[in-house]
């Protein structure tokens, strides 16, 4: 393709057209045009205080370290089904231990992590040793997160635990009298990490190679079963942490909460501008597509009226929309 | 032939497994329910654990079957759930609307227009795996977003109940002493089997699933059927949905048919489909989406919690995908299978690996 490329008058719309962070760019400029929208829409109604651009991030820091997580997987051209149970059997597994076994959170929270990152690491194992579609293992993973949820309890179980308490109204004082809580600090902590381990370490450059073409990354020597297994590790890692934050957001754990947010992960992932064929895509995209879709509850809250399903639809609006951008321009880099 | 040759001509049939499986599961829970085969009749209806099996089986059966010719074209639809719900919605809305809720003419548009929806959403993702070429699992992922949104919207996030007769027939209802949903199944069943096993159109599909560019070189409308199998998918899926409101004679456009696209995937598994596309096996797939079924009344009959329902799912999922994985059961059984493993448990050996065994 590069061949092809060099033939094509390298104008400045082609360049464009072909750069990378074009997606994210847009995901971006969306992020500030509805920004705009509500600002100018719902002036009267105090939306360019600046905490309402925080609690983007305190509403939805959940969902940011789970795509993040998610972000790994597709860029290896895998998916994850699984997160959105893990999250949810983390918050059921936190409020049991806390609650019902006195533990402290400080012993709590080891466990929790450690149980979600074992889970991803046996999917990635399976997925990877026995060649069976990553959709339909870490769909048992779904299924089976989901019942070990129902098996610690049926009911919700409240939280009264002060250290969850306290941790979860902490506010992070920020300049200009906005403040974040620890869960959106952690969040974007994870982001950072993410960040630098995708961009800047040997480890983010074989997930890149493993998602630009597996088989060349197993021929050019590149630990590809090492390197898979461990980004199925850090996607169940990443749901367990958003478990915790979950935890701290809603301060219970309940066998439904999160279902379904794996797809909430995938979209943010998509409408950042991440290929889900793999091999392309910036985290920090994902970041732009959490705040676009959390932009979207904002918005809908503002106005009111609307009712809360429209947010389903504006996601699958937002979603086709996207997809399309990214099948025009990898039609135009593979014609 | 011996015994020993008739054992592995039986264990070497595609449907061996499933069935093998399905049977057991029945019988287990013969000492947890006694006269689990018996059927009664009360009342000129059919009464017994087998015959709910299929009564409350039929919309997975048919979701299924759906999801079956979809993944043997190489794709998947995960929208089945929203399309159920979508369905249901405007039905139960149609009918709720009018003022003799009981008349047939009625109960047929509100049919007519469910079904012409649901047709209408599988063709929008047909269009977008086929036309536009976005990749299935995305491409329906839209719609599995949305679609349960505007199930909301038509119901206004209320839960309409409806009072028909005429409605609740096709679910719950009894025709001919067996219960009349069994009937729909069974037509469809019967359909997609002539149209797929009696023209061409199996091989067509199989040949798309196989190698989608290849079959279009070949001059096979590659991109038609593919919008075929997705448009017939949402039918199905927009039948079962119809099934399930009617069966209790309400419209919940957050919870109908939740997760039934992963059931009906599961049942697929199960049935020998492999998800890579190419060959596919509608009986094996009704066999799957019974075993499902079976699992689920077992588990409530047995007394396990009914919580622990999904970790059994996913243990038979992993069970099952890991014994249909070549390389486990090199891994596993290696020691005990000359050759190179087969790539599936229906595909015949290939003559080139048949030579290399025998020299």
């Amino acid at each position: 393709m590069s061949v092809i490329d060099s033939f094509r008058p390298s104008t400045e719309r082609s360049r464009l057209l072909h750069d990378r962070r074009l997606p994210v760019g847009v995901t971006a400029g969306l992020f500030v045009v509805m920004f705009g929208f509500g600002a100018f829409r719902y002036q009267s109604y105090g939306f360019l205080d600046g905490q309402v651009f925080m609690n983007l991030f305190i509403d939805n820091g959940y969902l940011l370290a789970a795509a993040v997580g998610a972000t790994f997987v597709i860029l290896t051209g895998g998916i994850d089904l699984s997160v959105g149970s893990i999250i949810g059997f983390t918050t059921m597994l936190t409020a049991w231990l806390v609650e019902k076994q006195g533990l402290p959170l400080l012993l709590v929270a080891p466990i929790a992590l450690g149980v979600g990152a074992f889970g991803g690491y046996l999917m990635g194992y399976v997925i990877h040793h026995f060649e069976i579609e990553p959709f339909i293992v870490t769909l048992a993973g779904l299924f089976f997160f989901r019942g070990l949820c129902l098996v610690i309890s049926k009911e919700s179980i409240s939280i009264t635990d002060p250290t969850v308490n306290n941790l979860a109204q902490t506010h992070v004082p920020l300049p200009g009298g906005a403040f974040l809580s620890i869960a959106a600090v952690i969040s974007l902590a994870v982001l950072a990490v993410a960040f630098y381990v995708l961009h800047y370490t040997r480890f983010g450059r074989r997930v890149y190679a493993i998602g630009g073409n597996e088989q060349s990354a197993l021929l050019m020597g590149l630990p590809v079963a090492g390197t898979k297994i461990a980004v199925y590790t850090v996607s169940g890692f990443c749901s367990a942490l958003s478990g915790l934050l979950f935890t701290l957001y809603i301060q219970s754990g309940d066998p439904l909460h999160a279902v379904g947010l794996e797809l909430d992960a995938i979209a943010a992932v998509v409408v950042g501008g991440t290929l889900l064929t793999g091999g392309s895509g910036y985290v920090i995209g994902t970041l732009f597509g959490v705040l676009v879709l959390g932009l979207i509850k904002t918005l809908i809250q503002f106005e009111g009226t609307l009712s809360s399903w429209w947010t389903k639809i504006a996601t699958g609006v937002l979603l086709f929309a996207f997809i399309l951008i990214q099948r025009t321009m990898t039609a135009r880099r593979r014609a | 032939m011996s015994l020993n040759s008739l054992w592995r001509a039986a264990t070497q049939h595609r449907l061996f497994w499933p069935v093998a499986a399905l049977i057991a599961l029945l019988v287990v829970n013969v000492p947890f329910t006694p006269g689990f085969f018996e059927i009664h009749v009360k009342n000129g209806h059919l009464y017994g654990s087998l015959v709910s099996i299929v009564l409350f089986g039929s919309p997975l059966i048919l979701v299924a079957i759906g999801m079956t010719l979809v993944i043997a074209t190489g794709g998947i639809d995960l929208s089945v759930g929203a399309v159920v719900a979508i369905s249901g919605a405007l039905a139960c809305l149609v009918v709720s609307k009018q003022d003799d809720q009981n008349a047939v003419a009625g109960v047929l548009l509100a049919f007519a227009l469910a079904l012409a929806v649901a047709l209408v959403c599988g063709a929008w993702n047909g269009l977008l795996v086929a036309r536009l070429g976005i990749q299935p699992i995305i491409a329906t992922l839209i719609l599995m977003v949305a679609g349960r949104g505007i199930a909301q919207l038509i119901t206004g996030g209320q839960i309409i109940t409806v009072n028909s007769d005429a409605y609740s027939l096709i679910g719950g209802g009894y025709w001919l002493a067996l219960p009349f949903s069994l009937f729909v199944v069974a037509l469809v069943v019967a359909l997609s089997m002539a149209l797929t096993r009696r023209t061409a159109l199996g091989l067509l599909v199989e040949a798309v699933g196989g190698n989608a560019e290849a079959s279009r070189l070949v001059g096979i409308r590659s991109r038609r059927i593919k919008i075929m199998a997705y448009v017939f998918c949402g039918l199905c899926a927009g039948i079962a949905g119809l099934m399930i409101s009617s069966n209790v004679s309400a419209a919940d456009g957050n919870n109908a048919g939740l997760w039934i696209e992963l059931d009906a995937i599961l049942a697929v598994v199960i049935g020998g489909t492999p998800l890579t596309g190419g060959r596919f096996h509608l009986g094996g797939t009704i066999i799957g989406a019974l075993i499902i079924q079976t699992l689920t009344t077992t588990i409530y009959t047995i007394g396990v919690p009914t919580q622990t329902n999904l970790v059994f799912k996913a243990v038979v999922v992993i069970v099952v995908c890991l014994m249909q994985s070549p390389l486990f059961r090199a891994k596993v059984f290696g020691a005990r299978r000359r050759g190179p493993a087969r790539r599936s448990p229906g595909a015949p050996v290939d003559a080139a690996q048949q030579m290399e065994v025998s020299p």
